[in-house]
């Protein structure tokens, strides 16, 4: 198995602050990577930096053997690489067909094309009834599918959703969980950066922990959780050493 | 829909039609300047209206467009026709100078920039000998023909040929409205950022949108070249005159097909009738009117008076 992604000792400083700080890892293709880590980790800096919305101060990324590093977000998006934003940023005076053709327009240069194209997309996503209407119209979840299908739509190989689950009810998890995997066997290869750990952590193949922008734990989700590093990153110390009093 | 094409349909047959119940020249001026205002109004909504990005230098491509015609007809002797391609080939070098920069800042900033920048193209008319310097240039006065593009004895070819513009200006807009550019352009109003995510060359389809308002602007340029028959600095590119392209877009419909037709409609015939029954004395007066109209429509009505019919529509 041939790696898609692969970052090499990828380091971004915010003035004195290292968000990323010489980070590695590999996503193979087909694979569902889990992003996770507390607040402020650099799990979104880590995206902008494969997606090129700032420029990595040192290290490589290459997407299927090529470099991509500091390439402009556009190009990125044209070699495959999809994202969404953490904060939604769907096109609101649009409506929700309009946003996905958007997308599918990349590689369907005529309208009809793209049109096709979306409505074939927006199926998927489950937009078919709610074409026409406004995208400021929907509610938040449907925002972030709506980014997603948007996303989709430009034929992209690898997908960076960034908590596409957050604030959403269980029913809502549990159907953005069967979306991710349809996505999965249409061969689209994903990262989630995520939260909601009962969204992620099933259907992860891999998990990487980030802590204060260094990688601290990568494995599968079972071998991640009992890392003594991630259950200090999460809980803090001082519960670590409580639950370790307890414990022996 | 299709009641939008007989729609069209009644108000393009009524445009064919009108210089035929009114044979006055004044009337017949007057929907001769509604229709190079509404066509300098589509040039804006393209850049302004459907990009976003708020220009207050587009008089520079009008006035461009006129010198370039007056110039190659008084000092060579070239047809205005030949002259308005050439036009519509120095605007869309200027917009690309003018762009390349400028599409890099963001807006207010890039709006500021083309004030800048339509000013400096205007001061250095006004100090260029070559092209007249402050006193203008008087065209030539040739024989009537299509050929030479001069008429003298009767409006009527002129309102024809700027109907002729005006249409090829809706057209293309129409165009752009379906076709990826117009979803691109309308892309990057909503949101560069992610724009820029999708694959979207932000700053290429920036230029592309400049560039094509500067063509519809440059062709108007020529047009009142000959029109009017004499140009000068502060008639063809006034900071005012950038000013009248955006109010037009504003009140009309900003990003709507038939917005800047709507808003000449409205705007040409106040400034047209103060001039005339004020004069000199009125001047000003127009413009009081458009400032409470543009306050009254931000308040009242964003999407503008052609908001007004076509909700719901969708």
């Amino acid at each position: 198995m041939s790696a898609l992604l692969v970052m090499e000792n990828v380091t971004k400083k915010y003035g004195g602050l290292l968000a990323n700080n010489n980070l590695s890892f590999a996503v193979n293709q087909g694979e569902i990577i889990g992003l996770i880590g507390p607040n402020g980790a650099g799990k979104t800096t880590l995206f902008n930096c494969i997606a090129c919305f700032c420029n990595v101060d040192s290290g490589r990324i290459l997407f299927n053997g090529t470099d991509i590093t500091n390439k402009p977000p556009e190009i990125i998006c044209r070699m495959g690489i999809g994202r969404t934003f953490q904060i939604v940023r769907i096109f609101k005076e649009m409506t929700v067909l309009e946003n996905i053709m958007i997308g599918a327009f990349l590689r369907h240069a005529r309208r009809k094309d793209a049109e096709r194209k979306a409505i074939e997309a927006a199926e998927i996503f489950g937009f078919t009834e709610r074409l026409g209407l406004k995208a400021s119209s929907l509610t938040i979840s449907e925002q972030k599918f709506l980014e997603v299908a948007r996303v989709f739509a430009t034929g992209a190989k690898l997908l960076l959703l960034d908590e596409i689950m957050a604030g959403l009810n269980i029913q809502e998890v549990r159907e953005s969980v069967e979306l991710v995997l349809k996505l999965r066997q249409m061969g689209i290869t994903l990262i989630l950066v995520e939260h909601v750990m009962e969204g992620v952590m099933p259907i992860a193949d891999r998990v990487v922990v980030l802590d204060y922008g260094e990688k601290i734990a990568e494995g599968s989700p079972a071998e991640v959780i009992k890392d003594e590093k991630v259950i200090q990153a999460y809980f803090g110390q001082k519960y670590y050493a409580k639950r370790r009093e307890y414990t022996t | 829909m299709k009641k939008n094409i007989i729609f069209f349909l009644i108000f393009l047959g009524g445009l064919i039609t009108f210089p035929f119940v009114f044979e006055n020249p004044f009337p017949r001026h007057l929907v001769i300047m509604i229709l190079l205002y509404a066509t300098m109004g589509i040039g804006w909504n393209i850049i302004g209206g459907y990009t976003g990005q708020i220009s207050f230098g587009n008089a520079a491509f009008f006035g461009v467009g006129a010198y370039t015609t007056a110039i190659l007809l008084t000092n060579h002797g070239i047809s205005p026709w030949l002259g308005m391609l050439a036009g519509c080939g120095f605007s869309i070098l200027l917009a690309a100078v003018v762009g390349y920069p400028c599409f890099r800042l963001r807006g207010h900033y890039f709006a500021i920039a083309t004030i800048a920048v339509g000013e400096i193209v205007g001061v250095a008319f006004t100090n260029w000998d070559y092209v007249g310097a402050s006193v203008g240039i008087y065209l030539p006065i040739l024989d009537e023909s299509l050929m030479n593009f001069e008429f003298h004895t009767t409006k009527l070819p002129y309102y024809y040929i700027i109907l002729g513009m005006f249409l090829f200006a809706l057209t293309v807009c129409y165009a752009v409205e379906k076709s990826r550019l117009g979803y691109y352009f309308r892309a990057i109003k909503d949101d560069p950022d992610a724009a820029r995510s999708l694959g979207i060359n932000v700053q290429r389809y920036k230029m592309y949108a400049f560039s094509l308002s500067a063509v519809l602007t440059s062709i108007c340029g020529t047009f009142y070249a000959q029109y009017v028959l004499y140009i000068h600095p502060s008639s063809t590119m006034d900071l005012m005159m950038s000013i009248h392209m955006c109010i037009i877009v504003l009140i009309g419909g900003l990003g709507q097909l038939f917005g800047p037709v709507v808003g000449a409609i409205v705007f040409v015939p106040l400034t047209e009738l103060t001039r005339v029954y004020l004069g000199s004395a009125g001047q000003g007066i127009d413009l009081i009117i458009y400032s409470l109209l543009v306050i009254l429509m931000a308040i009242l009505r964003p999407q503008g008076i052609w908001g007004l019919f076509s909700r719901g529509s969708k």
